[in-house]
């Protein structure tokens, strides 16, 4: 427990000293969600439909691009190879590192998303469900990407290989999560689709860990 | 418990008995395709009655159905090779699932376009978000990540296994994706034009469909047989047995 929280730690102290890639997801996500209006058209009826789906397309985007660098820095300087012979479970290393990379991309995107509503004219009163389908929709779309950014750390090429396996796996979360944000804008009881979300984020938590940790020792191998 | 239970086994994970195996089962079940798609198409366009709501364009349901199932268990097959790869090391679990994925995105394929095609006619659009047809389409996705990731590896050996774990990720996740595509569809808007059809089918025309499932299935054996076989070829390529067969061929 000692060395997560010293990990933990670590890959905060870490990010916080490069804002700059901080910044970067959360780039994207404002500027994929402003490229709707542009291409659809600006009248306020027509955003106040879409708005649902295109933030959480935006988000989903920006959460899985921004799941590349998670191991990557880790994998270059050899500290991921450290981890995998220390005596902490990979499992739960793996777990931490998810929940850290989380906490400084997943979450400011979930902070900012009630903003970018206002932009499309999602209705104020539903921002609360919004927020809380984005929160566990996140925190589940860190794990799945996790799982692919452990299956392709050690290759060259890697960067549009990781969306093209973990945006399939990603539908369920996209389908439960834009749709009770969508009830809630038309003023419909989202529990149900919220309580799916809750329990993909369970399953989640349940066994991407050891998918990862499986990845992560199949990668380092080679 | 009974260990020489397990022997047989243990034998499929030897190289040449795999191979001999898979030598001697291809031609049969190529046979028993080639037969079983005659029969199943000549019983299929000329002695089934032409239906009386959709015309003659039920036809490509014979292609259709086989490909869609064949879509499914191939994945289930992927998935399984791959679970007994990863658990039990066995090098030529990942050699059938590598074989096995091309051929199941191409039966996913298969059965998307004659979905599309068929849906010309009945729907009056090659293409509905119903929720079959979509949870199809993410099928042909993982197929397809499933291969890149295997290519994308310059040690095979670590790509296979990379893919391995992929599979096992989809498995589990393929029911979740088929049900949550089933209710956002049902949300929208039903296909309503066709719904089922299957429970009150006439029996001369289910019955050429039985046939062209299993013509299907041993068509899909004969090709996974014979892509096994060069999968072992290629990765035995210096052993000894491989020349010795070679030489007295």
């Amino acid at each position: 427990m000692r060395a997560l929280a010293i990990l933990l730690r670590r890959d905060l102290r870490l990010g916080f000293r490069r804002p700059g890639e901080l910044a970067t997801p959360l780039l994207f996500f404002v500027m994929a969600t402003v490229l709707f209006p542009l291409g659809l058209s600006p009248r306020p009826d027509l955003l106040a439909t879409v708005a649902p789906g295109v933030l959480w397309v935006a988000a989903l985007l920006a959460g899985i691009v921004g799941q590349e660098s998670l191991f990557k820095s880790d994998h270059e300087d050899g500290t991921l190879e450290q981890l995998l012979l220390g005596p902490a479970p990979l499992e739960l290393v793996a777990l931490t590192r998810v929940f850290s990379h989380w906490l400084m991309g997943g979450l400011p995107l979930v902070i900012l998303s009630p903003l970018l509503g206002l932009m499309l004219d999602y209705p104020s009163a539903a921002f609360g469900t919004l927020l809380l389908s984005l929160l566990f929709g996140t925190l589940i779309l860190s794990l799945l990407g996790a799982v692919g950014a452990a299956l392709t750390v050690g290759l060259r090429q890697s960067g549009m290989l990781l969306p093209i396996l973990v945006l399939p796996l990603a539908v369920p979360v996209l389908i439960f999560g834009a749709q009770s944000a969508a009830q809630a804008a038309r003023g419909e009881d989202p529990t149900a689709a919220l309580y799916l979300l809750g329990a993909l984020l369970v399953l989640g938590v349940t066994l991407a860990p050891f998918a990862i940790a499986g990845a992560l020792r199949i990668s380092l191998e080679s | 418990m009974n260990t020489s239970n397990w022997t047989w086994f243990h034998r499929l994970g030897s190289p040449p008995t795999l191979y001999r195996l898979a030598d001697r089962l291809a031609p049969w079940f190529g046979w028993a395709a080639a037969l079983g798609l005659a029969a199943g198409m000549y019983g299929g366009l000329w002695l089934a009655p032409t239906d009386y709501q959709q015309g003659d364009a039920f036809r490509i349901i014979y292609i259709h159905v086989p490909s869609a199932y064949l879509s499914m268990l191939c994945y289930a097959l992927t998935a399984g090779a791959s679970a007994v790869g990863l658990v039990w090391r066995m090098k030529l679990a990942h050699a059938v699932a590598v074989a096995a994925a091309p051929l199941g995105a191409s039966f996913t394929f298969l059965a998307l376009v004659t979905g599309s095609l068929w849906g010309k006619p009945m729907w009056g659009t090659y293409w509905v978000w119903d929720a079959r047809l979509t949870s199809e389409l993410i099928l042909l996705f993982l197929y397809l990540g499933f291969l890149a990731l295997n290519r994308a590896y310059e040690d095979p050996r670590s790509g296979e296994r990379a893919a391995a774990v992929l599979a096992l990720v989809g498995v589990v996740n393929l029911p979740i994706i088929h049900y949550s595509v089933v209710w956002w569809n049902t949300l929208h808007q039903g296909p309503t034009v066709f719904v089922g059809g299957g429970s009150d089918i006439s029996p001369r025309m289910l019955a050429p469909l039985l046939v062209m499932l299993a013509a299907f299935t041993c068509y899909f054996v004969a090709c996974l047989a014979k892509r096994v076989q060069a999968e072992i070829l290629e990765r035995e390529r210096n052993a000894a047995w491989v020349k010795e067969m070679l030489e007295y061929s």
